[in-house]
């Protein structure tokens, strides 16, 4: 029996609908992604178990218990908002004691408590502070104390580290997550930054225009993403254009240049276009590169990233990258040169719509 | 949510009362001249009546003197302390802010005091140097909301920048000042030009004690000895405020969409 | 966004020496840029509040003394400024407490954006709605033959007048005063309203706490400097006015700003530098409450930054 099962949930504000039939099980202590772009309605799933939106339909359970006709207040709910929302009357302790207090523990209890949420979030020393004294991140480290001081059932987090400097923001979701699993607290954070969900989630669901287009664990959707969308939206993907030759063989052609795929064609017709996925790391120009398949273009352009060197290359009318990793010894081509690519047949995706 | 919104449209409907109920009032009473029936007779009264409109005109004069010297001080000033002397911001702040702070009442007493007849500089002696001293005791009560709104203006259009545009294309300092920055800065002249009319046509203070024939002192004359024009005064007193608001309104509401083009 | 490794632009440019006369010549203009206004400030501002405080110190031959501020303890004038505290106390708290109300329902309650831009205009007028015409409008209303005075007679039989309530009096100038106090509190407070940001109460909310406690432990702690600062600028711009007041009450009510106009007028008092006390005695409160208010706002800000 999964922890929060989240049933049919569908949303419309007015006549629009944001959410369509969402379904999804979390188990105890799972850390969750919900990643996809601003407007694909990750923000509202989230709003409505935390009980801030209603469903149109559709049922959320959590620990057994139908989360419909609770509010907020009753949901023992822990939430991290984007711009903090630290309440800035208060110090650091007295924003972290909030929860204990509105519920009416005994002093030293709400003490203690404080006291063992600063040292997690290793912010002992800045308990007198008031939220303007503190930078953003520190805040959020508040915020997030503030959260589980109560011990909720679950701990949302919507967008926690979007208003954050590049840094920081790396840090600090290393550190929620080292939290999250000391503390075995089921956890669903909302992002709309891929690098941030596939870092630290346990699975993630790509959402897209108010529906799931794939939930799986990070190295699922990186390496099997199973629509268009979730290709295009997690890390870097050439998306090329082939034509089909010969479907009971698996035969296609990128230009004038025929190869097999492993994965089967399924229900297409001889002349007709698919689309196929290769990750830029999947492919190598390197002489002794391995693979079962290549295909040959022309180099157009090259870009030094740092670790990586990632070169495009031209065949008939679809550009290709490919990254190399840099070393002092690399020499990169030169543009205009001819490269052969050699990569593995399955590391070609037939991208779905 | 559902309850909020009821208490939401009954503190409305108390404050709505409060405001619009005197309103009906007044006109109400102001058509009351003629027994038994409703007429303009006093408003008819109240137009026909030449010291209504010589003091109607003598305000109106006056507040287009104070708005026009009024800007010619605060524009130049706001502008050079944006420019050239960041520092004395809150120093020039605070005392565009001090009309609010002392009472009008106290201003002009220090007036006719400080200006008298036997002082060093007699304003107050005849009745050209106590046109001017009104004027200033004007400028000096709308000052807070001319200041702001000409300050708030430049803070849109970034004065700095503009000015150094200018000077890199030879403008001199009056082309810069007259070509450049004031018509940039025209949202902000005209919204603290409307408030300083609504502010002058009211006013009563000032233009009683230094015995100037003003609209505020005659509409007090008018309250003290008749009885249906006053309300006819004062809905039309209200329409002079209500017009200024409007256009302030109108003028700010352009002057916000218009940066947002350039 | 990451801190920048270079040194500031203007530290590599930094001007070449100048000599040292060219600087001052320099900080002249630029001083010479605001003397216009100084100079207006200091003749029309400064020097006539100046003089005035000054001369409450002094007997009108010239002699330093204290007679003048201890003559402002005499029944007469202490009853005339104990009046004019607590009309602009009443009204400035009716005003602060209906104003609240209002500027809440439309930040707050749910009300159609209409409602908003329409009371917010409606009190940009209201609040310079004051003075001499504003007395006639509630002369119109609430006097003996006033339409609600006899729309409360006709319809209701409710006689106002026999329950001793007199427009002039210090009820009737209260309620005249909450005209413009009510929509200055909405104007200064709308923005204060705007301020709290939706997620306190979301996150007060899931963390347990019930719309009571919402208010008492959140919002209202959060709003106290604004409320509290913006009847204090309330208070003030009730105790300095006396055109409404005048207007409406003649001198039957003695109100300082009303004694203070008869002072100027025609030396009531026999003592011109007992006038400048009672200048004085005005400044002091309302410069006190301004302050009050100031330090109040900065509070206010520094938290909803």
């Amino acid at each position: 029996m999964s922890f929060l099962t989240l049933t049919h949930i569908r949303k419309s504000f007015g006549q629009t609908q944001v959410v369509h039939d969402f379904d999804m099980s979390i188990e105890k202590g799972e850390f969750v992604s919900f990643l996809g772009p601003s407007g694909c309605g990750k923000t509202t799933v989230l709003r409505m178990i935390a009980g801030f939106e209603t469903p149109s339909s559709g049922t959320i359970v959590m620990n057994g218990r139908n989360q419909n006709e609770l509010k907020p207040n009753q949901r023992n709910i822990g939430m991290v908002f984007q711009a903090y929302a630290l309440f800035p009357n208060m110090t650091v302790r007295d924003n972290v004691a909030f929860g204990l207090k509105v519920a009416g523990a005994p002093k030293a209890d709400i003490d203690s408590r404080v006291k063992e949420m600063l040292a997690l979030i290793h912010l002992e020393h800045l308990a007198d502070r008031y939220p303007y004294q503190m930078s953003g991140g520190q805040q959020q480290r508040v915020a997030l104390a503030r959260a589980l001081a109560p011990k909720p059932q679950v701990l949302l987090l919507d967008e926690p580290l979007s208003a954050l400097d590049a840094k920081i923001r790396v840090s600090l979701r290393e550190e929620i997550r080292m939290i999250q699993q000391q503390l075995g607290i089921t956890t669903v954070f909302v992002t709309h930054d891929q690098e941030e969900a596939l870092s630290i989630s346990d699975r993630i669901v790509i959402m897209n225009a108010g529906r799931a287009d794939q939930i799986g664990t990070p190295f699922e959707i990186y390496n099997r993403p199973a629509t268009r969308f979730v290709a295009s939206f997690v890390g870097t993907l050439n998306l090329i254009d082939a034509k089909v030759i010969d479907p009971a063989a698996n035969r296609i052609a990128i230009g004038d240049q025929s190869i097999t795929l492993r994965e089967p064609l399924g229900a297409v017709k001889a002349g007709d276009t698919v689309s196929l996925a290769l990750r830029p790391e999947a492919g190598s120009i390197a002489p002794d590169a391995k693979g079962d398949t290549a295909l040959t273009g022309t180099v157009i352009a090259t870009n030094f990233l740092g670790s990586v060197i990632r070169t495009r290359m031209k065949i008939a009318d679809s550009v290709i990258s490919f990254d190399m990793f840099n070393n002092p010894g690399l020499k990169p081509p030169a543009i205009g040169d001819t490269v052969t690519l050699r990569f593995t047949a399955g590391d070609l995706l037939i991208v779905r719509e | 949510m559902k309850t909020n919104r009821i208490g939401a449209w009954i503190a409305m409907a108390i404050g709505a009362s409060y405001f619009v109920i005197p309103l009906i009032g007044t006109f109400e009473f102001s058509l009351r001249m003629r027994r038994g029936e409703y007429s303009f007779d006093a408003y008819r009264s109240v137009f026909s009546d030449m010291q209504f409109r010589e003091t109607f005109g003598y305000s109106m004069m006056m507040a287009l003197l104070t708005i026009v010297f009024g800007m010619l001080l605060v524009v130049p000033t706001a502008y050079w302390v944006r420019l050239r002397l960041p520092q004395m911001r809150p120093v020039v702040e605070f005392i565009t802010l001090l009309p609010l702070v002392i009472p009008a009442i106290v201003i002009v007493f220090g007036y006719l005091r400080l200006y008298n007849s036997s002082s060093v500089l007699p304003l107050t002696g005849s009745t050209t140097g106590t046109n001017i001293l009104l004027m200033f005791s004007y400028i000096t009560l709308s000052l807070p909301y001319m200041y702001k709104a000409v300050d708030t203006a430049m803070r849109a259009i970034d004065v700095r920048t503009l000015t150094e545009a200018a000077q890199s294309l030879g403008a001199n300092w009056s082309t810069i000042l007259f070509r450049c920055i004031f018509p940039n800065v025209m949202s902000g002249v005209l919204s603290g030009a409307f408030i300083t009319l609504a502010i002058v046509m009211g006013e009563f203070t000032m233009a009683a004690l230094l015995n100037r024939p003003a609209f505020g002192p005659y509409l007090q004359l008018v309250g003290a000895n008749k009885a249906y024009e006053p309300s006819a005064l004062a809905v039309i007193a209200f329409s002079i405020t209500w017009l200024s608001m409007g256009l302030l309104n109108l003028v700010s509401r352009f002057g916000k969409s218009a940066p947002a083009k350039a | 966004m990451s801190p920048p490794i270079s040194p500031p632009i203007s530290r590599v440019t930094a001007p070449v020496p100048k000599s040292v006369t060219t600087i001052s010549k320099d900080r002249i203009i630029d001083w010479l840029g605001i003397a216009p206004f100084m100079l207006f400030a200091l003749l029309f501002l400064l020097a006539p509040t100046f003089y005035l405080v000054v001369g409450a110190f002094f007997t009108p031959d010239g002699q330093l003394t204290l007679k003048n501020i201890s003559d402002l303890f005499t029944p007469s004038i202490l009853s005339a400024y104990w009046i004019s505290i607590r009309i602009s106390l009443a009204s400035a708290l009716g005003g602060a407490f209906i104003g609240f109300f209002l500027a809440w329902a439309v930040v707050l309650g749910g009300l159609p954006a209409s409602v908003r831009s329409t009371l917010l205009t409606f009190s940009g007028v209201a609040s310079n709605f004051a003075g001499v015409p504003l007395a006639f409008a509630f002369l119109a209303t609430l006097g003996r033959t006033g339409l609600a005075t006899v729309l409360l007679r006709d319809w209701w039989g409710f006689n106002l007048y026999s329950t001793g309530f007199n427009l002039l009096s210090f009820t009737g100038l209260t309620l005249t005063y909450m005209y413009f106090q009510i929509p200055l509190m909405v104007l200064i407070l709308t923005p204060a309203l705007d301020g709290m940001k939706k997620e306190w109460r979301e996150a007060s909310e899931i963390l347990g706490a019930t719309n009571r406690q919402y208010w008492t432990m959140v919002a209202l702690p959060i709003l106290w400097p604004s409320l509290l600062g913006t009847t204090l600028l309330l208070f003030a711009n009730a105790f300095g006015a006396i055109a409404t007041a005048y207007a409406l009450t003649g001198s039957s009510l003695n109100i300082v700003p009303i004694l203070l106009y008869a002072q100027i007028r025609g030396d009531v008092l026999h003592n011109p530098n007992l006038g400048y006390a009672i200048a004085l005695g005005m400044i002091v409160i309302t410069g006190l409450s301004n302050v009050l208010y100031l330090m109040l706002r900065m509070r206010a800000e520094r938290w909803q930054k």
